[in-house]
């Protein structure tokens, strides 16, 4: 049986049981519902829910844990001779999957008896062409230890696709029967149902969190792989970054680096005192009518994709800048070569982060208290004084860890930089050259062709891997600023 | 019984400091002073009385137009500091606020140090000339704030980092600072404790000797204790205004009987 019919039963029995138990907790009060404990709903929900989730969950983890299983049992059968020179255990293993489920698929379609699957011969028949036939295609001739592996595979799956669906069927029915008979008009199903609520929740944050790891780990073991392949100490401490395909790649973070901060450090020039001026305007001096249609507006600039941005310093800023200080420009001065280079991305980025700076700096300059303002007027000071001497100081922590978060979004940031920033990785000094950022190396690094066993393809996660670090260090920072800063008034 | 009379004589020739003319207060629509004409004398302590929402913290806010920090708030009529309109367009409200100091209800220092938070007013108004006269300018304060003795060892200490009652003295201290001629103390104990209290108390009483001080409260024993007169403001009208005795033991008007016997407010 499918596992998605599975899934349907098991939810057409979660709606039987919600009708039934709904209608024996009425029975029971004699059809008055005020003699319930709770509502009428929840000794529904809890029968549902009694019935489906336990079910549910098994059959999750099930479906996980199985294919590992089987997979470790059936690799015992492959002796070491049947793995070519040039393969791993691995591939073998996907070409008795491949083979197992053509198999399977062969069956459905009518093109084998399951009977002719099972006594199948590799000597005998052309597996290869058989499965053809039906639209599996093979890479290479079926050799008879991994025909013999996949029957045994199909064996092993097929059995524990039964116990599964049996096991699920019995906690479903097990579930129903028990919760049906539990349903009483005393019973609290009320707080049955929180407690399913609070679980739902639970497992929802802790899901967000799992992902979290999840990601960083997968991250962490490509790194280490690529460790295996690179000198650690070139990544970290080389001064080249020039990959290429002949085995003796130079792969330093630290030109990327340097990059990836000028480019930054450029994009807090822009967003940061603009951001923070209007902010200071909108929450200090606007009235109710400006502020009220001149923060969603600036709000809208949150809202532009960055490859608007990517081709607006691609196509306005870039050109722009090189008509003033490339060769032939107003200044007649020959400092950039093309269109694009650190100032071009840097500005388009710091457009980008104002919104960003300036709604953040806008909450935390109206976190301080009225009667600072009202103190600090109350002694004869103008509104900028106030704003200077009172507000800003108040708010600071706070605004630093703004900057710090726009800051972390500034390095993590990819679409501007690949359009804007060109793809030279060097040291330089002069904003007005292309250079490049751990971001776009990347992309560029992880597209097209690659092998996932090349150091130039690894060097991405590496690099993803200290990207990570680095805005998780910032982010932390940032929020550690920020909490202190908000016990200041109690 | 010489020092008796030269006091009294002091008393007799008080001066006028504010005078308001028929000054009307409105939030939007909403008319929150109507009609208040009031004389607040020299080294007095005055108190206004009401029950919450009569308009006294308001028409007090209007004494050093803080009210202009509102949008919507409007006042019209005449308030006069020395013979001078304060809404006279020529008139900077920013050296106003300087001359009219104002305390707040909340203890409110800047979240800067001790030191700092006294020194404020005098250094954006250029008060000190040099560094020695602002430490003379902080410590007098400091003394005028009764606060002196509590914290000359921690100058440097954070303003929040004081009590409640420590923080109100030294936010008076603060107005002091920039010499200001009247005081203007909004509830400046309701979030103080009775000791806390007792100290400002104290403080206010001793002001007088230099400053016209005006008080919003809603302790009546308290505007008993420290004021010679008393305002009484009910629904945006000021009911009543006399020496403070006779209101609280010879009230002409029956609203402001009810009130100061409880049966109002």
């Amino acid at each position: 049986m499918p596992t998605y019919w599975l899934v349907l039963s098991l939810l057409v029995l979660a709606a039987v049981g919600y009708v039934l138990g709904r209608n024996r907790a009425l029975q029971t009060a004699g059809g008055d519902t005020r003699a319930l404990h709770s509502l009428p709903n929840y000794y529904g929900l809890n029968v549902a829910l009694t019935s489906l989730v336990p079910a549910l969950g098994v059959l999750i983890v099930w479906m996980l844990v199985q294919p590992v299983f089987v997979d470790s049992r059936v690799s015992t059968l492959i002796p070491d001779s049947a793995v070519p020179e040039d393969a791993t255990l691995d591939l073998v293993m996907s070409d008795v999957r491949r083979v197992a489920d053509g198999l399977d698929e062969a069956v459905e379609q009518g093109a084998l008896t399951p009977s002719e699957a099972r006594q199948l011969d590799a000597e005998a028949t052309d597996i290869r062409a058989r499965l053809g036939e039906v639209g599996v295609a093979l890479g290479s001739d079926v050799r008879p230890e991994v025909l013999r592996a996949a029957q045994r595979y199909r064996q092993l799956t097929s059995v524990g696709k039964t116990a599964m669906s049996i096991v699920v069927a019995v906690l479903a029915l097990g579930g129903l029967a028990w919760s049906y008979s539990q349903t009483h008009k005393d019973f609290r199903a009320r707080n049955v149902v929180e407690k399913g609520v609070l679980a739902l929740l639970v497992v929802a944050a802790s899901l967000a969190i799992l992902t979290t790891i999840g990601i960083v780990f997968s991250m962490f073991f490509e790194t280490i792989n690529f460790f295996g392949l690179h000198s650690w100490k070139d990544f970290f401490f080389g001064s080249t970054w020039a990959p290429n395909f002949r085995g003796d790649s130079e792969l330093s973070i630290l030109p990327l680096l340097w990059g990836t901060l000028y480019i930054s450090f450029v994009a807090l020039l822009v967003s940061v005192p603009i951001g923070l001026f209007a902010a200071i305007y909108l929450s200090e001096y606007a009235n109710g009518a400006t502020r009220s249609f001149a923060k969603p507006l600036l709000e809208i600039l949150a809202g532009i994709p960055t490859i608007v941005y990517g081709l607006f310093a691609l196509l306005t800023v870039g050109p722009m800048l090189a008509d003033v200080f490339a060769k032939g420009g107003l200044l007649g001065v020959e400092w950039m070569t093309g269109a694009t280079s650190v100032v071009t991305a840097g500005v388009v980025m710091g457009i980008m982060l104002i919104p960003f700076v300036s709604s953040l700096s806008d909450d935390i300059i109206n976190a301080v208290p009225q009667s600072m303002r009202d103190g600090s007027l109350g002694l004869g000071a103008t509104q900028s004084e106030t704003v200077r001497q009172v507000v800003l100081p108040a708010a600071l922590p706070g605004i630093v860890g703004a900057i710090l978060l726009a800051a972390s979004r500034a390095i993590g940031e990819t679409m501007i930089v690949v359009m804007g920033a060109g793809a030279i990785a060097k040291f330089s000094l002069n904003p007005l050259e292309s250079m490049t950022t751990i971001t776009t190396r990347i992309v560029s690094q992880l597209t097209g062709d690659t092998d996932f066993a090349s150091p130039e393809t690894l060097v991405a996660f590496a690099l993803g891997l200290t990207l990570f670090v680095l805005t998780l260090g910032l982010n932390v920072l940032a929020l550690y600023i920020v909490r202190k800063y908000r016990e200041q008034y109690e | 019984m010489n020092d008796m009379s030269r006091l009294e004589k002091a008393v007799d020739t008080r001066q006028t400091k504010i005078a308001a003319k028929n000054v009307q207060v409105y939030y939007g629509d909403a008319h929150a002073i109507k009609d208040v004409s009031v004389e607040i004398e020299d080294n007095t302590v005055t108190a206004f009385i009401g029950p919450s929402g009569c308009g006294k913290s308001t028409f007090l806010r209007c004494l050093n137009r803080m009210n202009d920090t509102i949008d919507i708030c409007r006042v019209e009529g005449d308030i006069l500091l020395d013979g001078e309109d304060i809404y006279d367009k020529r008139v900077d409200p920013v050296q106003l606020r300087a001359k009219v100091g104002m305390v707040f209800q909340k203890p409110n220092p800047f979240p800067k140090s001790i030191y700092d938070n006294v020194a404020y007013g005098p250094r954006i108004h250029g008060l000190a000339r040099n560094k020695a006269e602002l430490d003379e300018i902080v410590e007098n304060s400091l003394r005028r704030g009764a606060i002196w003795d509590e914290v000359k060892d921690r100058l440097d200490a954070p303003g929040t980092s004081l009590s409640g009652g420590q923080q109100q003295r030294l936010c008076i201290a603060r107005a002091v600072a920039t010499e200001p001629e009247v005081l203007l103390m909004d509830e400046p104990c309701s979030a103080l404790d009775p000791i806390a209290t007792a100290q400002v108390e104290e403080l206010i009483d001793d002001l007088r000797k230099r400053y016209s001080v005006v008080i919003v409260t809603h302790s009546m024993q308290q505007a008993a204790r420290v004021s010679q007169k008393t305002a009484f403001f009910h629904l945006g009208n000021l009911v009543e205004f006399g020496e403070t005795g006779q209101i609280f033991t010879n009230p002409k008007d029956p609203r402001t009987e009810s009130y100061i016997t409880g049966r109002i407010g």
